[in-house]
């Protein structure tokens, strides 16, 4: 009786250390798919049948254990597939430069930078387009993440936005995304003439982005045209431009944000503390919770400050970035909230709530 | 949204254990317009429990606004993402799905079934390793199923799932599926499919998609999730000849040299004996370099950085190989090509290629044949349009390290860029090469004029234009030189602008100084034909023995006198340089024609009237009379 038991308790942890299902091992060690589950449920079998299937449940955990070393998981294979990709920009642009927006895509893509070039540093600069409307836990962060990594940061903001006063509280976030995020963008990469830039975009957040290629060419107005791309087959990527066009390159593309969330947690990577729950400060203006982050927030007559435990599942301009109740304030509490929660990561963020194609317009105007 | 688990309320760090070992699977759906797939790819992520509410309730909104399933939510709404096309009612593009399980991740590439978008599918076949096939169960195998069909095969897939849609149609009616899968596996018994599952489904339902059907109690096969659950894809190419393509040469300080690259096929350890190809160069694994540590072992698909111990030179474009088994190199191959452009290709021009970790100029020398992709018949052409395939052969400028295709997908791959727009016209696979580089290894081979030559796929020559000045030599020299560039061939021209400003500027007009003016240009043009180049001299050049003596200086055929061929009066009419006028009122002395000679030459090979003729059409006579004889090798007229 133990016999069979410990039989099966072996042949599930194969199953489950192996990545195979109960049945295709049942059918390797029995020669019967439900050989398995009939022992399980106390059914017998001759001494001499176990024998054999006890032999060759030997030999299968001894060959995976060998195997183990050349297993891939998923992530593995997302790594590597960034990996590469970050390589072939390396070697192939001449000036390439790695948008960082300090969020949590950001972070995953500056530890994948440094782990595509260790023992070199990455041979490119990181640029922030600096909205001045971040959060300043960002920017401290930022900072301080920059200079552990010995990259060079650019920070660039639109300096006629700033002349101009700009601001989504006074100019609401149309105007403010185009000026100081879109067009500031454009004037960072015009002025270092970057021939390649990376960005964190992934494919699953939004519908336009499915078919974005992660080589995506712009023109020297740095527009996106979706229906004139370039194919993209297997490994193998098109990186040529013109002097003035560029390409904007997504490492990350085929992440989802459960993979980036589960990367984070196997590899201890760092992010803001605004992604786990604390006691904030926040105001509700349209049913949203903002973040009373500076004095430049507006507070009416009307409006209550309420410490709140709270937590952002995107980070952006503070003004325009919803927080969500939470008390997840740890990373595996955060994941958690995640899997259960029933409303998508874009909805925190006010960009693209007016219509359904919204996203694909920004693009095409150049936005990342 | 991930796959619902009750490990996620209860067991939070446990759930997240079981989850890292997830393995991962790439597949295509393909099928014609109402085939279903969106549908199908719809059904796959709301039965994973992979659409979120906001996003439900999009669709719904939607579903009604331009549905086509009544009261039903479309899930077709789902993936068909850009506006345009949801207008329209058909996906446009390939477009990158992804849904997990327990077991796996799945990146769906979603692409159209239109006549027009081959080019779509064979990119998303290049990454895929199944095919899920949809068949619309009241119409069977169609046209449309063996064109995808040969398409996912000529991208190397092996693994097909065909899915016999829309059962529910038909009542689930086991003849209409066995008479279906009777005629898919004849008709592909030949596209080199390893394994080949027929599951019978209702996307619109979810029958057999993620949950057995109670409608089809006659198949006993998995369901379509179970199949790509337990597909294994993985085994056979860890088992391939181990191949390292060099992307980035790791050098962070004078003492590492590291050599950076995504592993293509088998496994690597420390210790291990490796040539380099194409040098052949030899040594053994140092260390395997990654972030996490250093490894003793790395495999297929890792992306990992080797040192070697000894100091050899390896730069990107190599690839470094187990000794036992390196890759092969050639510079002419048979490929299998896939034209990707509106621009037709022509046999001839030169365009980019480039393969996972090189890019070197190469033209095709022939068009075999473009295969109909319809019933996979032969068809003799001069040209591939967008969308179709062919078989050529292809000259490159340098060797490159390759597999054959059916062997390694990733190093026996390449596309073809444009190198005017930079655009990705055409991409190939290739079969072999034409002619074997020396076995495995360059040994270091005597580098004289023929290897020169035969690197640039060309036979050297001599264009010597004589003629009066002001008889348009310069300017047919310029066509014709404009036109050998873009048919990808190296050339050069002299002409009295760059000699006689710097090499002859030392000499004059007299008699003595013309003569060794022309010595000294025939010199110089018997290296550039020794360099392989196809070279052209415009000068007037008026005696004869000079131009005899030039043309000595070179191997028989290689000098082509070309006499252009101006009647005196005519040239000082049209007097471009105003030289004539001063050389009649004396202020240049020696002028040929005017107080100097000119002997026109008695054989020349050709003879250009410029009376007669424009000098367009002189151009091309001449680029004519160079193919004729052979010295414009690859080029197929």
């Amino acid at each position: 009786m133990t016999l069979i038991s410990d039989f099966v308790t072996r042949a599930e942890a194969l199953a489950i250390s192996s990545g195979q299902s109960l049945s295709t091992i049942s059918r390797k060690l029995l020669n019967d798919g439900k050989g398995l589950a009939r022992l399980k449920e106390g059914g017998q079998c001759t001494l001499k049948t176990m024998d054999e299937a006890l032999a060759k449940l030997d030999a299968l955990e001894a060959e995976l254990s060998g195997d183990i070393k050349l297993r891939m998981t998923h992530l593995d294979r997302l790594e590597a597939e960034a990996i590469h990709i970050m390589r072939e920009v390396a070697a192939q642009c001449e000036n390439p430069v790695m948008l960082y927006s300090v969020g949590k895509d950001s972070s995953v893509m500056l530890h994948l930078a440094e782990k595509a070039f260790y023992p070199s540093r990455p041979p490119f600069p990181l640029m922030h387009v600096d909205t001045t409307w971040k959060f300043k836990e960002m920017i401290a962060f930022r900072d301080r993440r920059a200079k552990e990594v010995g990259m060079e940061l650019i920070v660039h903001s639109n300096p006629d936005g700033i002349r101009d006063g700009v601001g989504p509280f006074t100019h609401g976030s149309a105007v403010h995304t185009d000026i100081m995020k879109t067009q500031a963008l454009k004037q960072a990469l015009d002025k270092y003439k970057f021939d390649a830039a990376f960005g964190g975009a992934r494919r699953d957040e939004e519908k336009s982005r499915a078919k974005e290629r992660i080589f995506s060419f712009r023109s020297e107005n740095h527009r996106w045209d979706a229906k004139n791309q370039r194919p993209e087959l297997w490994n193998i990527y098109n990186t040529r431009v013109k002097k003035g066009e560029s390409m904007r390159v997504f490492p990350i593309s085929n992440w989802t944000e459960l993979d980036i969330w589960q990367y984070i947690y196997k590899e201890n990577i760092q992010i803001p503390d605004l992604y786990l729950s604390k006691k904030r400060p926040v105001v509700e203006k349209d049913g949203v919770l903002i973040l009373v982050d500076d004095d430049r927030m507006p507070i009416g007559p009307d409006d209550v400050i309420e410490e709140k435990m709270v937590r952002f599942r995107t980070l952006g301009c503070y003004p325009l970035t919803g927080a969500v109740e939470s008390e997840a304030d740890t990373l595996p509490e955060v994941i958690q909230e995640m899997l259960l929660t029933t409303t998508s990561e874009r909805q925190g963020r006010v960009i693209d709530s007016d219509a359904g194609a919204s996203m694909e317009q920004k693009k095409e105007e150049g936005y990342f | 949204m991930a796959h619902l688990d009750d490990l996620i309320s209860t067991d939070i760090l446990g759930y997240l254990k079981a989850q890292e070992d997830k393995s991962f699977l790439r597949f295509i759906t393909c099928g014609s317009v109402d085939d279903g797939k969106s549908t199908l790819i719809g059904r796959l992520l709301y039965d994973s429990k992979l659409i979120y509410e906001d996003q439900l309730a999009s669709i719904e909104k939607d579903s009604k606004k331009s549905g086509t399933q009544g009261d039903k939510i479309d899930l077709a709404l789902l993936v068909d993402g850009l506006a345009a096309e949801r207008e329209q009612g058909i996906t446009i593009d390939v477009a990158y799905r992804f849904f997990s399980t327990d077991k796996r991740k799945f990146i769906v590439a979603d692409t159209p079934g239109h006549v027009q978008y081959t080019r779509n599918m064979a990119t998303g076949a290049s990454t895929a390793d199944v095919a899920v096939l949809l068949i619309d169960a009241r119409y069977g195998v169609q046209e449309q199923t063996r064109r995808h069909a040969f398409i996912v095969s000529l991208l190397g897939v092996k693994h097909v799932v065909v899915a016999i849609n829309k059962m529910d149609l038909n009542d689930f009616d086991q003849s209409i599926y066995n008479d279906i899968e009777v005629d898919f596996r004849e008709f592909s018994k030949d596209l080199g499919f390893t394994d080949i599952t027929c599951i019978p489904m209702s996307a619109l339902d979810g029958d057999n998609v993620t949950i057995r059907s109670k409608n089809s109690d006659w198949y006993k096969g998995p369901t379509l999730l179970e199949y790509l659950e337990e597909v294994n894809v993985d085994a056979a190419t860890l088992d391939a000849p181990f191949r390292l393509p060099v992307q980035w040469v790791n050098r962070p300080n004078l003492d590492f040299r590291g050599f950076s690259g995504t592993v293509a096929s088998g496994t690597i350890e420390v210790g291990d004996e490796i040539i380099v190809i194409p040098s052949g160069k030899r040594s053994t694994v140092k260390e395997i370099v990654t972030y996490d540590g250093n490894k003793d072992i790395a495999r297929e698909d890792m992306a990992i950085t080797l040192t070697l111990n000894d100091e050899i030179d390896i730069s990107r474009g190599d690839i470094i190989c187990k000794k036992d088994n390196p890759a092969e190199q050639a510079d002419q191959f048979q490929a299998h090509m896939l034209w990707m452009s509106e621009n037709e290709l022509y046999p001839g021009r030169q365009y980019l290629l480039k393969t996972g970790n090189k890019t070197v100029p190469a033209s095709i020398l022939k068009l075999k044949h473009r295969i109909d992709i319809n019933d996979f018949s032969e068809v003799a052409v001069n040209t591939l349009a967008l969308n179709e395939v062919g078989v050529a052969t292809l000259s490159l400028s340098a060797p490159i390290a390759f597999d054959a295709y059916n062997d390694n997908r990733n190093t026996g791959s390449f596309i073809l860029i444009d190198r005017q727009t930079n655009a990705t016209v055409g991409v190939g696979m290739l079969d072999f090469a034409l002619r074997r580089a020396s076995n495995v290894v360059w040994q270091d081979l005597d580098v004289n004029k023929a290897v020169r030559a035969e690197q640039k796929n060309q036979k050297p020559a001599l264009l010597w234009f004589t003629g009066l000045s002001g008889s348009g030599k310069s300017t047919i020299a310029n066509l014709v030189e404009k036109r050998l560039l873009d048919l990808g061939r190296h050339t050069y021209t002299l002409d009295g602008d760059n000699v006689r400003h710097g090499l002859n500027r030392d000499l004059n007009f007299s008699k003595a100084d013309r003569v060794e003016n022309i010595r000294r240009i025939g010199e110089v043009s018997r290296l550039m034909v020794d360099a392989g180049l196809i070279t052209m001299a415009s000068f007037i050049s008026p005696y004869r023995a000079e131009r005899q003596m030039a043309r000595d200086l070179l191997e028989n055929g290689e000098f082509i006198e070309i006499f252009v061929n101006t009647p005196l009066e005519v040239a000082e009419a049209r007097d471009v340089k105003g030289l004539y006028a001063k050389a009649r009122a004396g202020e240049i002395k020696n002028f040929t024609g005017i107080d100097s000679e000119y002997q026109a030459p008695q054989n020349p090979e050709i003879t250009v009237n410029t009376v007669e003729m424009s000098a367009d059409d002189a151009a091309e006579m001449i680029v004519s009379y160079l193919k004729d004889k052979g010295f414009l090798a690859g080029y197929d007229a």
